[in-house]
């Protein structure tokens, strides 16, 4: 009994001492608030403002028939940030229908730069442009395939770069599906080894893909009277940033705007939860339709109609909008990878859009880190427990932040650093 | 020099036409004698007849010329603006560029300061008044923004209609400037020639220096806007803008 009791005060006493020597002060504790609202100035790292960033296109396929509606994105676009001197580089790859030039790559940009690496950053393989420019199928999502249209992509910029600067080491982060793309491209990076990757780093990447999308598309549930009622649910949300516009002294619409409307609208987690979903909402309807038009398979577009660089998308780009990841997977993706795998069923498909079929690799693998958040909204319960099992020592979960929330949080950044430089 | 400039104006009207009438049609296209396959996920089976969404309160009569000029605006910036612009900020020390910004942000005070009139909008028209003559005397002809604490807002004259209860009318892409609206595509017409008539009256300018005095305002301008075309993403990117400029027009006239 008194034993029990030592031993109790003694867990309590350790429980209290580590919290007292590793507080974490990202600010906000509410997960769906942090994935919207990010991190405050006030708390993020000093970087420098202006970098030398450059921004770049580049031709992936010389002969890529792009269809006419597309016309304007033949090429892709990235951007590199470059040392004078001899230093490692880092890529980055951008999360979910994210763009190279996305606030959370330039911010990572920022930081990587003044830790003294080179950068180059890419959109992610869902990203509009890199389906019509990189994608060697016009239909992105699968793990394996991505993750070889992204290598190409790095090897061709770097085919570019190899004369121009001296580079020590390559590294390799991404965040959300970033991350996820991340370890695939690790994987492919052992196999071709033309840049033999020192570290890779995850950033709050899904366990299994077709969880994450099945939680991002419920989401949307939350709309009040569901997605018919969407037209309601934009007016109110106007309405109600209106009123703070309209009565604002000084302001336009930007980051600073975002912390005042919310502050003055103070939205519930309902509302936060329909938010992020349309968010998702808008990337996946323009993933989807994309891709709808480079393959012609006929999921949106009647696979005989074609748009001219006039077309007016009308109904088409209603129904892109109404349609989530699942329905991509199920009506679009599926039955292209079953003409090409006749034996493969949904659920297999499903599984193996996963980190768990590369589990091995990830756990006898010292280059790969992890960094992730409790809290984070597009893991199912229990899956956050995937990175402490497989990752050990190289996982850095923290106790919040939401998906992606703290990416921007000085201790986050210091950490991403740490894992690239140590 | 005038007869130039009507040359000139006469071949831009001949431009305008010719993109107006060779690109109306905004139907999709199919095969000659052939009816539409059927989607996987048809129009007709996945909305309801009653669906609407936010797009459908606004008016596109001239989609067809509007997304004929929005790519003429794409490579308008492409091809001459962003350079322009780029090379300007360039050459321009920061603290220059920040000046002449703040010159002409301050001469658009003017515009405000009318329209704010015209809206009668006491609390407007004080607040643009203090900042104008704050602006014009301490910091130095409009180069210091001293009054950057001051209330502002924006008041042109498109506003001021919306503001009597005038509805923005047809959509419009206008060439360079973007988006816009019958009624604030009026409203710039009207602020511009204004505003060049007070400046005639002011100040004794030769024709070099009031298309100097334009080119600079119009490099600064979009020095300052950051929107790329064709950069959003987006497959609907027309019709986000769309959306996206009528909500904030609506927003603006009701402030």
């Amino acid at each position: 009994m008194k034993q029990g009791l030592l031993l109790l005060f003694a867990a309590v006493w350790m429980t209290v001492g580590q919290a007292a020597t590793e507080p974490y002060g990202y600010p906000i504790d509410n997960k769906y608030q942090a994935t919207v609202l990010g991190t405050p100035d006030k708390y993020r790292p000093d970087l420098p403002k202006s970098i030398p960033l450059k921004k770049r296109r580049i031709t992936i396929f010389k002969d890529h028939k792009v269809p006419e509606a597309l016309w304007y994105d033949k090429e892709l676009r990235y951007f590199e940030v470059l040392q004078k001197e001899p230093a490692p580089l880092v890529f980055l790859i951008a999360g979910t229908g994210a763009s190279y030039d996305g606030g959370k790559n330039i911010n990572m940009a920022r930081a990587f730069y003044q830790a003294g690496f080179n950068v180059v950053s890419i959109s992610s393989p869902t990203y509009m442009n890199f389906v019509v420019a990189a994608s060697s199928t016009g239909m992105p999502g699968d793990a394996y395939r991505d993750a070889e249209d992204s290598y190409r992509v790095m090897e061709r910029i770097w085919g570019t770069l190899q004369n121009k600067i001296k580079v020590t080491d390559f590294f390799v982060t991404g965040y959300s599906l970033g991350g996820f793309n991340t370890a695939f491209v690790a994987l492919l990076d052992e196999k071709r080894q033309v840049f033999n990757f020192k570290k890779a780093l995850l950033i709050n990447p899904p366990v299994s893909l077709y969880n994450s999308i099945s939680l991002l598309d419920r989401m949307l549930e939350n709309i009040p009277g569901g997605i018919d009622n969407f037209d309601r649910f934009y007016n109110r949300l106007v309405e109600q940033i209106g009123r703070v516009y309209t009565r604002a002294d000084n302001l336009s619409l930007d980051d600073e705007f975002l912390y005042q409307a919310f502050s003055a609208v103070n939205p519930d987690n309902e509302e936060l939860a329909a938010l992020i979903g349309v968010s998702f909402r808008i990337a996946s309807g323009n993933m989807a339709f994309t891709s709808d038009l480079m393959t012609n398979a006929g999921y949106i577009k009647p696979a005989n109609m074609t748009f001219t660089k006039n077309t007016s998308p009308g109904k088409f780009q209603k129904v892109a909008y109404r349609l989530g990841f699942t329905d991509y997977f199920h009506a679009d993706f599926y039955p292209y990878y079953k003409r090409r795998h006749p034996d493969i069923t949904r659920r297999e498909l499903a599984d193996k859009m996963s980190l768990t079929t590369i589990e091995d690799y990830l756990k006898n693998s010292p280059k790969i880190e992890v960094m992730h958040n409790q809290d984070d909204i597009i893991l199912e319960p229990g899956e956050i427990d995937f990175f402490r099992r497989v990752f050990g020592d190289r996982a850095k979960i923290y106790p919040k932040g939401g998906h992606c929330g703290n990416i921007g949080y000085r201790d986050n950044v210091d950490h991403m650093i740490k894992v690239f430089t140590q | 020099m005038t007869i130039t400039i009507k040359k000139i104006q006469l071949h831009a009207l001949v431009l305008l036409g010719t993109i107006a009438l060779g690109a109306c049609s905004t139907a999709p296209v199919l095969p000659e004698g052939e009816q539409p396959l059927e989607p996987r996920f048809d129009a007709d089976r996945v909305l309801l007849e009653t669906t609407q969404t936010p797009a459908n309160a606004i008016s596109d009569p001239w989609e067809g010329f509007n997304r004929s000029m929005y790519r003429f605006n794409y490579r308008f910036d492409k091809y001459l603006f962003l350079p322009v612009v780029n090379g300007y900020q360039a050459i321009t020390p920061d603290f220059m560029e920040q000046g002449i910004h703040n010159f002409f942000r301050n001469l658009q005070d003017i515009t405000t300061l009318i329209n704010s009139i015209l809206q009668l909008s006491p609390e407007k028209t004080a607040n643009t008044v203090a900042r104008l003559a704050i602006n014009s005397t301490v910091g130095i002809l409009g180069f210091i923004n001293v009054a950057h604490n001051m209330p502002r807002s924006d008041e042109d004259f498109g506003q001021t209609l919306g503001h009597w209860g005038v509805g923005p009318g047809p959509y419009l892409v206008l060439p360079v400037l973007g988006p816009s609206s019958l009624r604030d595509g009026t409203g710039t017409l009207v602020d511009r020639v204004v505003f060049s008539e007070i400046r005639s009256k002011a100040l004794n300018l030769e024709t070099w220096q009031k298309l100097t005095w334009d080119t600079m305002n119009t490099i600064d301008t979009r020095a300052h806007v950051a929107f790329r075309y064709y950069e959003t993403g987006s497959p609907f990117e027309y019709d986000w803008v769309r959306l996206l400029y009528s909500t904030k027009r609506q927003l603006d006239v009701e402030r």
